[in-house]
């Protein structure tokens, strides 16, 4: 395939997320090119992970349109009771179109995987089988074939791939412990390797330096630019930590109370007013 | 590369299980010397009889609550759907005006048995082989039937969450169980009555020209269906289907986002589940010899609850453990304790009947506070590295 203009994985647009009378997302337009780092920050609450739960399908926003590589992926518009209480813009925009909301599943299924803000390993595996129990989803193989054990070679490719990415992860030691066992900086790190093993194409990664240190975090993001390289990811990630922030990003979203209120480079970022009394509060409201 | 287990001793072990079974079921037949207990009709062969089929039921229940994380109470439910499935197929044709003389017999003269006399023969090999045919199919489509009732009612009933899973599902069993009891359904169901007259365990037992038994196997046919069944269960839990269900009871909401189709998972567990208890339905009938819907309450269901729990949610073995311990005790060895007793004279007291009900009460109260993993916890048992390890033993003791 010739380069050409660069494509968006990711395209958000007017996306809301109301619950009851609350608009945790508000209008929130973005876009992701594809084979870059992006992220989304902001203060707490402001509704960084509602805007990834509904990239993912965890909800489906009020209104609003996402693509996908091109492709309309989740679309809405606000109805019935939803559209009384309204409080949101562009109510009528997508009206005329079909509303499309896949399940999170099937939203995997396209290429989009995730990494969640409180790990959610699955506890009574092991580090190998949480891997390994990841690539189920794209297994050519049905109850029964995988039953009979009528495909072994399928389970054998499985198998090779799962040792493969643990041990590009450095996680090959550990792979018959419990995942619960590991150490948090690890277990962080098996959930993206979790992750990739459902070949994703866009990679969401929900606080991925929580709960880790200066050491760990530098470590990480030389890891995620690795890992964009290696297979070829578009990463969209929402964190606290303004270094890793301004280490990998190549564009910024900044989101307070729902809405945006600043984009840009990380240098711009950086010194823009309205960021900096989002977070820090401004002077005379104290 | 992960080693590949070593599944050898293990297949060894349940052959050798099976040979030990028909030789303990046919020795007292060459060695007349030996104590009662090995007679064939002694509790010790009622209770592997019976122990046999509650295995599958519990590996199947084990499947769904213990793998999947669906905590569903319709086994009996399921159970009743196999049995009477497997007995109105299998009943001979000549024999249903008799079974069915209340209600001027039977609506449904088909005999899966009496079908395949018509093509191998009705005597001798012929005969027998079209039995055991017509038993396998029997029992197969006892399984279909309860899978296939169990997908129906599984889009509305698996869209619910723990406890209302839970009731929807014991709700269903006992409209089952309310349902083929009913009059009118009386010419397929014989109504509250029981259904008889179809092939039991005994009816494998090889017998020579004069109805002497040559060779037992009556313990041996209830041992064989469920060593298969729960094989092919175990192959499903270590295959990737097997590694989704456990994903889902460990983390929906991660198993979603990693691309497992819950729904789908949900209903594949529900169905396999149930259809191998639709399985252990048609074999419960075939061991007590009659089908009757008023077997299958929610009594058999919490019985097999607790030998899910005693034997290890999560645990294949633990359960087919439990459930010979339970049964066994239920059957045999706690059997004294319903019925007076005097030692010497003196009368123990509280001893009368229903004081069995009592004892397990309190042995379920202390393994649900003390013991809440089971016997087994989720862990099997791997021979291969209990051989390994004892070898290990000898080599260290040389040393």
């Amino acid at each position: 395939m010739t380069e050409q203009a660069p494509v968006n994985a990711l395209h958000i647009e007017n996306v809301t997320m109301q619950f009851g009378g609350v608009v945790s997302v508000n209008n929130l337009t973005l876009d992701v090119p594809e084979h870059s780092i992006i992220a989304l920050i902001g203060p707490n609450g402001a509704g960084k992970t509602t805007a990834f739960n509904c990239i993912t399908g965890v909800y489906q926003p009020t209104n609003g349109l996402i693509e996908f590589m091109g492709k309309p992926m989740v679309r809405n518009y606000p109805k019935g009771k939803d559209l009384k209480n309204y409080l949101g813009e562009e109510k009528d925009k997508y009206r005329s179109l079909p509303v499309l909301s896949p399940t999170p599943d099937e939203i995997t299924k396209l290429g989009i995987a995730r990494t969640f803000q409180n790990i959610r390993l699955w506890k009574s595996m092991t580090v190998f089988e949480n891997v390994l129990t990841a690539k189920h989803m794209r297994a050519d193989q049905n109850v029964f074939s995988a039953t009979f054990r009528g495909n072994l070679s399928e389970e054998k490719r499985m198998r090779e791939e799962t040792m493969e990415l643990l041990n590009e992860q450095g996680l090959q030691e550990y792979k018959d412990e419990l995942a619960t066992s590991l150490p948090y900086g690890l277990q962080r790190r098996l959930e993206i390797a979790r992750a990739l093993a459902t070949d994703p194409k866009l990679l969401l990664l929900d606080e991925p330096a929580a709960g880790m240190n200066p050491q760990e975090t530098l470590q990480l993001a030389e890891f995620v630019r690795t890992i964009r390289d290696k297979y070829k990811l578009t990463v969209f990630l929402i964190e606290h930590h303004m270094d890793l922030v301004m280490n990998i990003s190549d564009y910024i979203y900044v989101i307070d109370f729902g809405s945006e209120i600043a984009q840009g480079l990380p240098k711009d970022i950086q010194t823009n007013q309205k960021v900096i009394e989002a977070y820090l509060g401004v002077a005379d409201e104290q | 590369m992960t080693e590949k287990k070593n599944y050898r001793p293990t297949i060894l072990l349940i052959a050798g299980l099976l040979i030990f079974v028909i030789i303990l079921e046919n020795i007292r037949s060459v060695f007349p010397w030996l104590p009662q207990i090995f007679d064939p009709m002694s509790p010790l062969f009622t209770v592997l009889k019976k122990a046999a089929v509650y295995s599958l039921v519990a590996v199947s229940m084990n499947l769904l609550n213990g793998f999947t994380g669906l905590f569903s109470l319709g086994q009996a439910g399921f159970m009743l759907l196999g049995a009477y499935t497997y007995a109105i197929l299998t009943v001979p044709s000549e024999l249903k005006d008799q079974v069915y003389y209340l209600f001027g017999g039977c609506a449904f003269q088909f005999s899966i048995v009496d079908f395949f006399k018509g093509i191998f023969g009705a005597g001798g090999a012929g005969g027998a082989f079209s039995m055991v045919l017509g038993c396998i199919i029997a029992l197969i489509l006892a399984g279909t039937v309860a899978g296939f009732f169990a997908f129906l009612i599984g889009f509305p009933v698996l869209r619910l969450k723990s406890d209302y899973l839970v009731i929807a599902t014991l709700g269903f069993a006992e409209i089952l169980r309310a349902f083929f009891q009913w009059q009118r359904l009386g010419p397929i169901t014989n109504g509250a009555n029981m259904i008889k007259g179809f092939p039991t365990f005994s009816s494998f037992n090889i017998t020579d020209g004069s109805g002497r038994t040559i060779l037992q196997l009556s313990t041996f046919i209830p041992f064989l269906v469920t060593t298969i069944c729960i094989a092919i269960i175990v192959l499903l839990i270590n295959s990737s289907y097997g590694r989704a269900f456990k994903s889902i009871r460990d983390d929906e909401i991660a198993s979603e986002a990693m691309g497992i189709r819950l729904f789908s998972h949900k209903m594949l567990s529900f169905v396999i589940s149930s259809f191998f208890a639709g399985v252990g339905g048609g074999l419960f009938a075939m061991y007590v010899a009659n089908a009757q819907a008023k077997a299958f309450t929610s009594t058999m269901t919490y019985e097999l609850l607790l030998i899910v729990v005693i034997g290890g949610i999560g645990s294949v073995s633990g359960s087919v453990i439990a459930t010979f311990l339970y049964v066994a005790c239920s059957e045999w060895w706690l059997r004294f304790l319903d019925s007076e007793q005097y030692i010497g004279g003196f009368k123990v007291p509280l001893l009368r009947n229903g004081f069995r009900m009592v004892v397990f009460s309190v042995v379920i109260m202390i393994i649900v506070l003390f013991f809440s993993k089971g016997i087994m916890g989720n862990r099997e048992i791997n021979i291969a590295a209990l051989l390994d390890r004892k070898k290990t033993g000898k080599d260290k003791a040389k040393k």
